[in-house]
């Protein structure tokens, strides 16, 4: 470790090319809780996406008006309307009406601004989400589910152990377009002052006078991320992956 | 309900069976009944609404009016227990219909594990037999997409009797097959007939037909215009139309 440090030391010190993250403990530091702030805001918001989505777009299979209009809406809502909006709503506009608690003799919101991050870019995935699952069940064969009830399965039974499993892997490559940009649309969460990586980068550049070099270890680090998420889906893909189905 | 039916009754009775699909009646007041043991066939040009009855006996499709009776069970009751009437009535389709995420052996088995509740080991032991039953023993691993047709189709038929039926329905399963495939699947429908099974089968075979059927039915329109055993039915239609038909496919 210190070698590389050595390393980015002198290289400042012969071109002038200053990646201060790599040699500087503090400025690695706030590198490195940013990144930990865009993992957390990544994972959570893929994982409650997900949840939301499947939830939404069973709602939206089902015979009842009451059920399908309320997920219609919403995915409306949060499809034709920009995702940075969304989170200025959340936060400005709701974040305020809501009462704020004590916390250790202060007077602090209800909810921080890294849980209204999480909250608007979960929905605002979700609603792609639904979309896509609901993709991936509409492309199963009316003739499977009816091949299945007339084994006796009920519409339940048909959907777990039939639907899904087959949906799942049609709408697989779409998901993963989603889950992508909604890892890139974290730095969004920059706008309400959440310290993920473009914040902490930034920060970075504004005191070291270094905005080239950070610019492309910002870029590199995103690029490295869905890089990982991507080689996960595509794993996942290949280990669900059917002989000799869906040439 | 499930009254007092007896195996001498007619285990499926179809009385004036009427079926619209909006202003279209496909099925104009169909009876006929079938006895334990029987094998019988419908034949009949395109349209005749031959499928739609098939599917309508057991219960994929709501019928518009009349009556059909499996077992003494009325399938247009209202509170019709569906899981009831499959246990007793297996369907294989034209086009299979696999679970194309299970393997061969496992389309076989879910049925009864997940519908039944049964055991998986003892399911496997049945499973395995009726694998080798339709002459597939060796490709239980095998994923359906990897699968002849005639192989798919073979799949589709011990799926089905791993529900233990009592009357198996044949929705013309060898239309959508390459001709060299057909006789394998016709082998094994053979053979159930000859074990006694019950069965009904759509089809365009008519030497099959021939063969098998203890009785045979023509459809055209919506009616049944003509019925008889094959001997009388293929050699001596009295009705023009069945005349015709049988003079175009034989």
């Amino acid at each position: 470790m210190q070698a590389i440090g050595d390393w980015f030391q002198r290289l400042y010190e012969t071109t002038g090319l200053n990646f201060s993250v790599f040699y500087d403990a503090y400025d690695w530091g706030r590198y490195l809780s940013g990144l930990k702030m865009t993992l957390l805001l990544s994972v959570t918001t893929i994982v409650l996406s997900l949840v939301i989505g499947a939830v939404g777009a069973l709602m939206q299979g089902s015979p009842s008006m009451l059920l399908r209009l309320p997920v219609n809406a919403f995915v409306v809502v949060f499809r034709n309307t920009p995702p940075l909006v969304q989170l200025f709503f959340f936060y400005f506009g709701l974040g305020t009406m809501l009462p704020a608690v004590e916390a250790a003799g202060m007077r602090v919101p209800l909810l921080s601004n890294v849980q209204w991050a999480i909250i608007s870019l979960s929905l605002f995935a979700a609603a792609f989400n639904v979309e896509i699952f609901r993709s991936g069940i509409e492309a199963v064969p009316r003739t499977t589910i009816e091949a299945a009830e007339a084994l006796g399965y009920t519409r339940l039974k048909a959907y777990v152990h039939i639907v899904l499993p087959l949906a799942i892997r049609v709408c697989l490559p779409a998901l993963n377009n989603n889950l992508v940009n909604l890892l890139k649309t974290t730095t969004l969460a920059y706008a309400i002052a959440v310290p993920e990586t473009l914040y902490a980068v930034k920060q970075i550049w504004s005191e070291s006078q270094n905005v080239l070099e950070m610019m492309i270890v910002l870029l590199a680090t995103y690029g490295i991320l869905v890089g990982v998420l991507v080689w996960l889906m595509h794993r996942w893909e290949r280990a669900m992956h059917i002989p000799g189905y869906a040439r | 309900m499930a009254t007092s039916w007896t195996p001498d009754q007619p285990i499926v009775q179809c009385v004036d069976v009427r079926k619209s699909f909006g202003a279209l009646e496909v099925l104009k007041g169909i009876s006929l009944s079938v006895r334990k043991g029987e094998v019988i066939c419908i034949i009949g040009p395109s349209g005749s609404g031959k499928s739609t009855l098939i599917r309508c006996i057991n219960a994929l499709q709501p019928i518009s009016s009349g009556s059909i009776q499996i077992e003494g069970i009325e399938v247009s009751d209202p509170r019709l227990d569906k899981l009831a009437l499959r246990r007793k009535v297996g369907m294989v389709f034209q086009q299979y219909n696999l679970f194309p995420h299970k393997t061969a052996l496992q389309n076989v088995m879910m049925a009864p594990i997940h519908v039944l509740g049964q055991k998986r080991a003892e399911v496997e032991v049945r499973a395995r037999a009726l694998m080798a039953k339709v002459r597939l023993a060796g490709k239980e691993d095998t994923y359906p997409g990897e699968l002849s047709g005639g192989q798919q189709q073979r799949v589709a038929i011990a799926r089905s009797l791993a529900m233990r039926p009592d009357i198996m329905l044949f929705d013309e399963v060898t239309a959508a097959l390459d001709p060299e495939t057909v006789k394998e699947v016709l082998i094994t429908i053979r053979e159930l007939a000859e074990d006694g099974m019950t069965c009904i089968l759509v089809t365009h075979e008519m030497n099959f037909a021939r063969e098998v059927a203890d009785h045979v039915y023509f459809t055209d329109r919506g009616v049944i215009v003509e019925h008889g055993p094959p001997e009388t039915l293929f050699t001596a239609a009295k009705d023009e139309r069945t005349q015709q038909f049988l003079s175009q496919v034989l």
